[in-house]
């Protein structure tokens, strides 16, 4: 697909090659996933997240058609329905863990993803369009996630469809019309707890398809690597299976034990025990908090105080969902043409702290509104505006990097390329080795 | 998943060809074993996770709790019948009249597309309390001639409206596409007025 070298599909079996000849079905995996599919031979493990996220989703979307079998979207049972599912349904309650959970698995895969693309360069030329793709998807997850939480029906499930279905109405003049055309009422109910429940199992498919274009985007450049060095010659790759798939696999293999000791030790651990209350719309629980995924944004949402120009209410919901769309515009602040952080020693001092940011504002998102804590959630957001609006553009500009390594090939290797090469290469013997190229 | 290609092609150029390299010299290589080894571990694991993917289908405890029904009897009278309804499925239950009883003794079994007699239909006793499903054996809809003035069919018992199938006062066919009799579900008297189903 990506590069000259990539190996045709040639079946073997007679059956394959009679459906390729009908249906290129087969031609498209093994491009996509399978020997025809070059990748840098350098990919560390934080490029598993990647195929880690396809697996949460896809384990999202089969236990949540399997407990829409069983779950009631009524306001009067939607509650029951899901003690049904933990008590009565076969085999319910571990479908349950795994969904539940299954959400904060794929929030924190995703988020490491993010910052695996934010440290290594993955928006800049030419993947821009696949960060913004996956941007696109981070927000359909978050519509998705939000309106999961809702369905249960319990304590805060509800507050968070009445909390967040009020951000609408801070926009000036059509807010409050908004505001209630969405939820079809004047407060949470019947009407919500069904659009909901449709949309929540819509989205899914729709990250879905959002994923195929993006995993198309990402094979027209191919895979980035570690140093952000563009691949040069067949040296540089390795065919995606076996050397791909089977490191994804060992990554999976972790993934999934830890994600075992969540479900079957720690299932309650991400969870907020006031949603096992029942809906109630006359009281609101004394501490609402969203999920931890949503902690740093609840931060900003809740930084702004006082009302400027505009009331404190829009600022608010105006920098919440800024902090994401700002994301979209990455490759336009970050002038640098050094992809990978590995040789900005500046930008990757910055980069830390931007993480360091971001774990404060979660902090802030959770914890109980007192003075000290509101004061720290305005700096850590107010400095990640800064990042990204005045730093990044500034380092970006001024810093001076560290020398590159010559090719792929070189940077891992040191002096073994000849022993190193990749399968089938070293009888060939075409290619030229990387430290010659180097010169 | 697992390929395993040709023993003797090492996957790596300047790999130590196989043999050589694990000592057996049985053409197996050690990378072929960790192959096959993690395959089944993932194919395994696979497996388990499904399991609970297909047992959520099956049905749940609170439709298990439904599995026995007390039904109060007393109030019929020879020749009615109730609906009673068990694991939300129609059971008849009918008191049969000394003419009906007799009739359906008269019935050469051997004649019948499903040999029984009403004796084995019923307690011993009880030759007067006819207990069947509501279902008929056909495809499933609920005869008639349970309630009064309804079709009975042609041999008094009860008659299927969806295909024409016609049981007899032992709740036996006689007539029509249903395979089998009505099917008696396990029961007990707990007292004479008092029948316990399932």
């Amino acid at each position: 697909m990506s590069f000259a070298w990539a190996k045709p599909y040639e079946p073997k079996n007679p059956f394959m090659k009679w459906v390729d000849e009908r249906l290129p079905v087969p031609r498209l995996v093994y491009g996509a996933i399978g020997g025809g599919y070059p990748v840098p031979r350098n990919l560390n493990y934080f490029w598993n997240f990647g195929v880690l996220a396809g697996l949460a989703l896809m384990i999202q979307i089969i236990t949540g058609i399997v407990l829409a079998m069983h779950y009631y979207s009524y306001a009067g049972g939607a509650f029951d329905s899901v003690e049904r599912i933990m008590r009565d349904v076969s085999a319910g309650w571990v479908l349950r863990y795994v969904h539940q959970n299954g959400a904060s698995f794929f929030f924190a895969i995703v988020y490491i993803h993010i910052f695996r693309g934010l440290f290594y360069g993955s928006y800049k030329a030419p993947r821009e369009m696949v960060w913004m793709l996956g941007v696109v998807i981070y927000l359909l997850m978050m519509a998705t996630a939000f309106m999961g939480y809702v369905l249960p029906w319990g304590q805060m499930s509800y507050w968070g469809a009445q909390v967040i279905t009020g951000f609408f109405s801070a926009i000036p003049l059509v807010g409050e019309p908004l505001r209630i055309f969405l939820l079809g009422g004047y407060a949470p109910d019947q009407a919500a707890l069904t659009r909901f429940f449709s949309l929540h199992y819509l989205l899914p498919f729709v990250i879905a398809a959002v994923t195929i274009l993006k995993i198309w985007a990402l094979h027209i450049p191919g895979s980035s690597n570690p140093t952000g060095v563009d691949v040069k010659d067949e040296k540089d790759t390795l065919p995606f299976h076996p050397f791909y798939t089977a490191k994804d696999g060992f990554g999976i293999g972790v993934a999934l034990i830890i994600f075992s000791i969540f479900i079957f030790f720690l299932p309650y651990s991400l969870g907020h025990p006031d949603n096992y209350i029942e809906a109630n719309p006359l009281v609101t629980p004394a501490h609402i908090v969203p999920e931890w995924y949503f902690w740093p944004f609840y931060a900003i949402l809740r930084s702004f105080t006082v009302d400027f120009i505009i009331p404190a209410k829009l600022w608010g919901v105006l920098a919440m969902f800024s902090a994401v769309l700002l994301l979209f515009f990455l490759t336009w602040l970050d002038r640098s043409p050094i992809r990978s952080t590995s040789y900005r020693p500046v930008y990757k001092i910055f980069f830390w702290i931007l993480v360091a940011d971001v774990m404060v504002l979660g902090y802030c998102g959770q914890a109980h509104i007192t003075p000290l804590n509101v004061a720290l959630g305005q700096v850590a957001s107010a400095y990640y505006f800064l990042h990204f609006l005045i730093i990044l553009p500034l380092v970006s500009k001024f810093e001076k990097p560290l020398p590159l390594p010559n090719s792929i090939t070189e940077s891992v290797l040191h002096g073994e390329d000849k022993e190193s090469a990749p399968f089938g290469l070293a009888t060939t013997g075409g290619a030229t080795t990387a430290p010659a190229a180097a010169e | 998943m697992a390929t395993v290609s040709d023993p003797a092609q090492p996957m790596m150029p300047g790999e130590p060809v196989a043999d050589a390299a694990d000592g057996h010299g049985d053409g197996v290589r050690r990378r072929d074993f960790i192959n096959i080894a993690a395959t089944s571990f993932a194919g395994v694991g696979a497996g388990i996770a499904v399991a609970p993917l297909l047992l959520q289908f099956a049905p749940s405890a609170d439709v298990q709790a439904l599995s026995t029904t007390e039904v109060d009897i007393s109030k019929i009278q020879a020749g009615q019948g109730i609906k009673a309804v068990w694991r939300k499925q129609p059971v008849f239950i009918r008191q049969l009249t000394p003419a009906e009883i007799a009739g359906a003794n008269q019935v050469n079994t051997g004649e019948l597309r499903d040999p029984q007699t009403l004796g084995e239909r019923t307690k011993p006793g009880k030759l007067n309390w006819l207990i069947t499903l509501g279902v008929c054996t056909h495809l499933g809809c609920v005869p008639l001639g349970i309630g009064e003035g309804e079709n009975k069919g042609e041999y008094g018992g009860y008659f299927c409206p969806c295909h024409g199938s016609h049981y007899d006062t032992a709740g036996r066919i006689r007539k029509g596409p249903a395979p089998k009799n009505l099917v008696v579900p396990e029961y007990s008297f707990t007292s004479d007025t008092v029948v316990q189903i399932g």
